[in-house]
């Protein structure tokens, strides 16, 4: 029976215009939403390690009201429970404050893994899920590629830039991994409703323990002094290829001297 | 003059270029120090400002994950109360600097382009949102931690006094968890690293699975190789060389797309390469929005001829 509880986040659809708010923070509410893509695989993972065994995957977010979608789409994949921690005391918390605040709602829960997945797709700094492991005293494995649990052990594959690792961990753990794991399944139309009959709890800072003044703004540890539209790039030259196109791009390069 | 710790990243012993423009960038904020896990050439450490070079040697860093490298930068960080830690903003970097940050309680930046000192304060430039958007921000509390994109800076050399001082640190039982229980190099392409190449040529799903045209242009002008979502998930090119949000962000002098489309996916990696060029048979693929010079044609008859070409004028 293996416990797993994925960590997911509701972030603006990168095909969007994305934009930040007065506050200097990601607009999460005038930009529409969804799970972030990575996370999907995340939710795959978890659904697939439970296939291969026996356990249950509750799906655990942290974000404002309309991150309940989040939370419901994994639910339609086919997570057996959600849950919500919302309070508007987290607006505009760090790396930090979001990972204290999955810890606490964490260990809340009946554990044996944590799966995240490899970053958000708004602010990615892709460190989540390293902080929620050092908070609760449990190793790492991020960017796994190949995930196989035996009895208690768990076999990772990870695949760098310069190696390919084997890492092999017994005991809770946390994990991350990459779209390279495998698709993501669509939710069925008998997933969508047996969704609508799955528990999601809402919980609040309160129901964690966590000091309210420890997050949000305030609270952060950095803080952006200004953000800034890229310029959008000035139109460049377009030739048609007639037989010469490969000239002509070397011509180009010729005058910006990179030959 | 304060005291910086630069994390370096030595396989082999062979200082890489990312680490050398830490250094360099280090000394706009302090005097570096070069922390270095195992052995580095501290000879090029030195030439490139390294004042102290501190070395740290323990099986555990090489047998496990990031955790005991983590605990002993964090003892170093106690002990030294530095103006700032730098590392390279890559897979392990990054989790070396959260870990790090987390313990010594100071702010963290990942994926900085831009690190600026003025007197005291140290500002971090960040490119998000598939590179639309630029963030300068601060860290407000602790030694800044902050993980620095390849890229960001030339190695400049200045000499530093480069003493050496070995550092014992004590790591904990609970550190060493999660083995790596077998480790494979990969084999080198023998062209540069993708993430600091200064040119970059890549390909999609125009090239139709064969990369040859490809290779034979990058090779020409001394180029890495990337490749798009699309031809990665095809199983043309190995994950390693994806250019895009689920892959490597490149920021190189000159990026050449061959056969991609353009995608957001894939603008997030490359958008804020100094100089963009694109050959696509399609002449409304949005990637024509971001060039400063395309073509539109056929990848198969366009590169071999611009090979051909960089090859004559190379002589």
């Amino acid at each position: 029976m293996t416990k797993i509880v994925v960590a997911v986040k509701y972030v603006p659809d990168a095909t969007a215009d994305r934009t930040f708010s007065a506050d200097n923070t990601v607009d999460r509410v005038g930009v529409d939403g969804l799970l972030s893509e990575l996370d999907e695989y995340a939710v795959e993972q978890a659904l697939q390690i439970i296939e291969a065994g026996e356990g249950e995957v509750t799906v655990l977010t942290v974000g404002p009201e309309q991150a309940a979608d989040a939370v419901r789409k994994a639910l339609q994949m086919g997570a057996h429970a959600g849950v919500h921690v919302q309070d508007d005391a987290i607006h505009g918390s760090d790396a930090f404050a979001t990972s204290l605040v999955l810890a606490k709602a964490i260990e809340k829960l009946d554990y044996d893994l944590v799966v995240f997945g490899m970053a958000s797709t708004d602010a990615g700094m892709g460190v989540v899920p390293t902080l929620v492991a050092e908070r609760l005293g449990l190793p790492a494995v991020t960017f796994a590629s190949e995930i196989t649990v035996e009895g208690d052990t768990v076999t990772i594959r990870r695949d760098g830039d310069v190696a390919t690792q084997d890492i092999e961990a017994s005991g809770k753990l946390v994990l991350s991994v990459t779209d390279q794991t495998g698709e993501a399944r669509y939710p069925s139309f008998k997933g969508i409703m047996a969704a609508k009959k799955k528990d999601v709890q809402q919980w609040t800072l309160a129901d964690l323990d966590v000091d309210a003044g420890s997050v949000g703004l305030d609270a952060a540890w950095t803080k952006v002094e200004s953000f800034e539209p890229r310029p959008p790039r000035t139109a460049g030259e377009i030739v048609t290829d007639e037989g010469d196109g490969g000239a002509k791009l070397v011509e180009f390069l010729a005058s910006k001297k990179f030959v | 003059m304060t005291e910086v710790l630069v994390l370096i990243d030595a396989p082999d012993g062979k200082v890489t270029k990312p680490s050398l423009e830490l250094l360099t960038i280090a000394r706009r904020i302090g005097e570096p120090s070069a922390v270095v896990f195992g052995s580095a050439d501290n000879g090029v450490l030195a030439e490139y400002g390294a004042e102290k070079i501190y070395t740290l040697d323990d099986a555990a860093f090489t047998d496990f994950l990031v955790g005991p490298k983590a605990e002993a930068l964090a003892q170093l960080v106690a002990d030294k109360s530095p103006a700032a830690v730098l590392v390279g903003s890559s897979t392990e970097g990054k989790e070396i600097a959260a870990r790090v940050a987390l313990k010594s309680e100071s702010g963290l930046i990942t994926d900085a382009v831009d690190v600026q000192a003025d007197g005291g304060t140290i500002t971090t430039t960040q490119s998000v949102f598939a590179g639309n958007f630029t963030v300068a921000a601060t860290v407000t509390q602790g030694s800044p931690v902050i993980a620095v994109k390849p890229n960001s800076a030339a190695p400049e050399a200045a000499a530093g006094a480069g003493t050496v001082e070995a550092v014992s640190v004590d790591i904990s039982d609970a550190a060493k968890t999660a083995k790596i229980t077998s480790s494979k190099e990969k084999a080198a392409s023998g062209r540069p690293e993708l993430t600091e190449a200064a040119i970059v040529v890549s390909g999609g799903r125009g090239t139709g699975g064969d990369f040859t045209e490809v290779e034979a242009f990058a090779d020409s002008l001394g180029a890495a190789v990337g490749a798009s979502r699309a031809a990665v998930d095809s199983g043309w090119y190995p994950h390693t060389f994806q250019v895009g949000q689920t892959g490597k962000t490149v920021s190189p002098q000159l990026y050449v797309a061959n056969g991609i489309s353009g995608a957001i996916q894939h603008r997030a990696g490359m958008q804020t390469s100094k100089t963009i060029i694109a050959v696509n048979k399609d002449d409304e693929a949005p990637i024509f929005e971001l060039v400063d010079f395309g073509v539109v044609g056929d990848l198969k008859a366009v590169l071999p001829q611009a090979t051909e070409e960089v090859k004559k004028r190379k002589g």
